[in-house]
């Protein structure tokens, strides 16, 4: 009860600062906009060329696009905390986090918001709702609650690899260029999974699980039955990565020993 | 014209300092080269080839186009607009130098620097990891080196263009962040030019993006032939002129309305 009233006070607070700098905001929506539209393109462009990528029509690629966006926006509005190991740890902000009566995450988090990200939420909605009419997909009245289910799982995959790397910053103190990384290896599942070879595929679905955030969840709504089994672990496996990595989230603030000074 | 090259050894030296952040920019690289390694292949599928390009063509394309952008890239822009919001630039046009000539040896610098620690092994890193062709041709080994110094200029004077405006914008790093996704698309990075639509490549004729990648990566695959390949480099250097006009025309008009806040 306590974490969602200071949620909501947080936000309140953030969209107050926010809104005094409107143009600002403004011109950030359209230039997250605009990436999603050149990638948007880019499938266009390659499907004027071929009719099928790997037995994947255009429309379906589009669709896992779109799918793929949610999830995103959301972990992006929430759990962005690819600069924690420099911000946190290295100016000793750390050491006010934990004097906070709440969890420390939980207290970063809040800090961290970036609201305008979920703006993402829509247009991936729009894209889903594009591609699934020209594919004449049928909505059934439990088909809603699957794609929440679904999007939640995906946003804590994404949200576990970036704590998971956040934490070993209490350990090790150089793991900062490891985050951008991770942004570029999450594009890789934005496409069907089965374009990889199988190295690629597995580490995708055990080890990195982006596959969980675009393809795996985006086939049970293309009515892909062979993909059904990983459409439904996507929970499942959001769950366990993320309750694994909230574990070593707190065995590293154990070890936190703040920056001196 | 010593000062200006004592500047690009400064900066060459000073990005020295800091190469071990470098590492990691290669292997992210590495990691986009390599989805669109699986993405053009599965594209191809069992088709030869796609506008006159064959699969690895492309992703000797995709690699160099990725290692060259590790030449030309640098955020000049996004330094020209801090030292203007921070008045910074008041002094730099009291000193004795021309400030976007400056500019850009200090971009040529950090280019240099990247070419020799980034690009280069990096090349030879993504070779031994995915097939590419390298040309066994001299003569295209030359051209390609050409196009890559007029491909730096023309995002140079982007970068400048885009720095200035800063003068009339005040805050313009949205403004900075489209230009990049813009230039990525335009300039063939992502696909090349080729694979848009008719109407798009007769627009993007009149723009000087694709000079930035789209020219070199189609020299380096030789997938361009004979006069094509004067043609496109030719088209670089007109851009590089005409695009001086811009800039020195807002670089006169920004330093008589120029208001330094704070400072």
């Amino acid at each position: 009860m306590k974490y969602t009233q200071l949620f909501f006070q947080y936000a309140a607070q953030y969209m107050k600062t926010r809104l005094t700098y409107r143009t600002d905001m403004v011109v950030e929506i359209v230039s997250d906009l605009l990436s999603q539209a050149v990638n948007f393109i880019f499938i266009l462009l390659v499907f004027g060329h071929t009719s099928m990528i790997s037995g994947w029509s255009r429309e379906e690629i589009i669709f896992i696009y779109g799918f793929f966006l949610v999830p995103f926006a959301i972990f992006g509005a929430f759990f962005n905390i690819w600069d924690f190991n420099e911000r946190y740890i290295v100016k000793g902000e750390m050491d006010r986090i934990l004097t906070r009566p709440i969890h420390s995450l939980f207290q970063i988090v809040l800090e961290r918001m970036e609201l305008e990200s979920l703006f993402g939420v829509i247009t991936g909605i729009a894209v889903m709702f594009y591609a699934g009419s020209r594919l004449d997909l049928t909505i059934a009245w439990y088909d809603p609650f699957v794609f929440v289910l679904l999007v939640l799982g995906g946003t804590l995959v994404y949200a576990s690899i970036f704590i998971l790397i956040a934490s070993i910053s209490f350990w090790s103190d150089s793991p900062t260029s490891i985050m951008p990384m991770m942004y570029n290896i999450g594009n890789y599942g934005r496409y069907p999974v089965n374009i990889y070879n199988s190295i690629i595929r597995f580490l995708l679905t055990w080890i990195l699980p982006f596959a969980f955030v675009g393809v795996y969840p985006a086939a049970y709504f293309l009515g892909r039955e062979n993909w059904y089994l990983y459409a439904f672990l996507t929970p499942v496996i959001g769950l366990v990565f993320f309750l694994f990595s909230i574990f070593m989230w707190n065995a590293g603030v154990t070890k936190y020993r703040g920056a001196g000074n | 014209m010593g000062k200006y090259i004592e500047m690009i050894r400064i900066r060459f030296l000073m990005m020295l300092a800091y190469r071990t952040n470098y590492y990691s920019g290669i292997l992210i690289y590495s990691i986009n080269i390599g989805a669109y390694y699986f993405l053009w292949n599965a594209i191809y599928g069992d088709k030869g080839s796609i506008e006159g390009m064959s699969a690895l063509q492309m992703t000797s394309y995709i690699a160099i186009a990725w290692m060259a952008r590790a030449f030309y890239f640098n955020n000049i822009d996004r330094e020209i607009a801090q030292e203007i919001k921070e008045g910074k630039v008041a002094v730099e046009l009291i000193r004795p130098y021309n400030y976007l000539l400056m500019k850009t040896m200090q971009g040529l610098g950090e280019g240099i620097f990247r070419l020799s620690f980034f690009s280069f092994p990096g090349m030879v890193i993504v070779a031994l990891i995915f097939p590419i062709a390298f040309s066994a041709d001299p003569v295209t080994w030359l051209l390609f080196a050409v196009a890559l110094v007029f491909s730096f200029l023309i995002n140079m004077q982007i970068n400048l263009l885009t720095g200035i405006l800063t003068f009339f914008f005040y805050n313009n790093t949205g403004l900075i962040r489209a230009k990049r996704v813009i230039i990525d698309l335009f300039s063939g990075l992502l696909l090349p030019i080729s694979f848009f639509p008719g109407w798009a490549q007769q627009i993007m004729n009149f723009l000087p993006f694709q000079g930035i990648s789209y020219v070199p990566s189609m020299i380096f695959t030789e997938s361009f032939s004979g006069s094509e390949v004067i043609h496109a480099v030719l088209l670089q250097i007109v851009w590089v002129f005409i695009l001086v006009l811009p800039i020195q025309t807002l670089w006169l008009i920004a330093r008589k309305q120029l208001v330094v806040q704070g400072g």
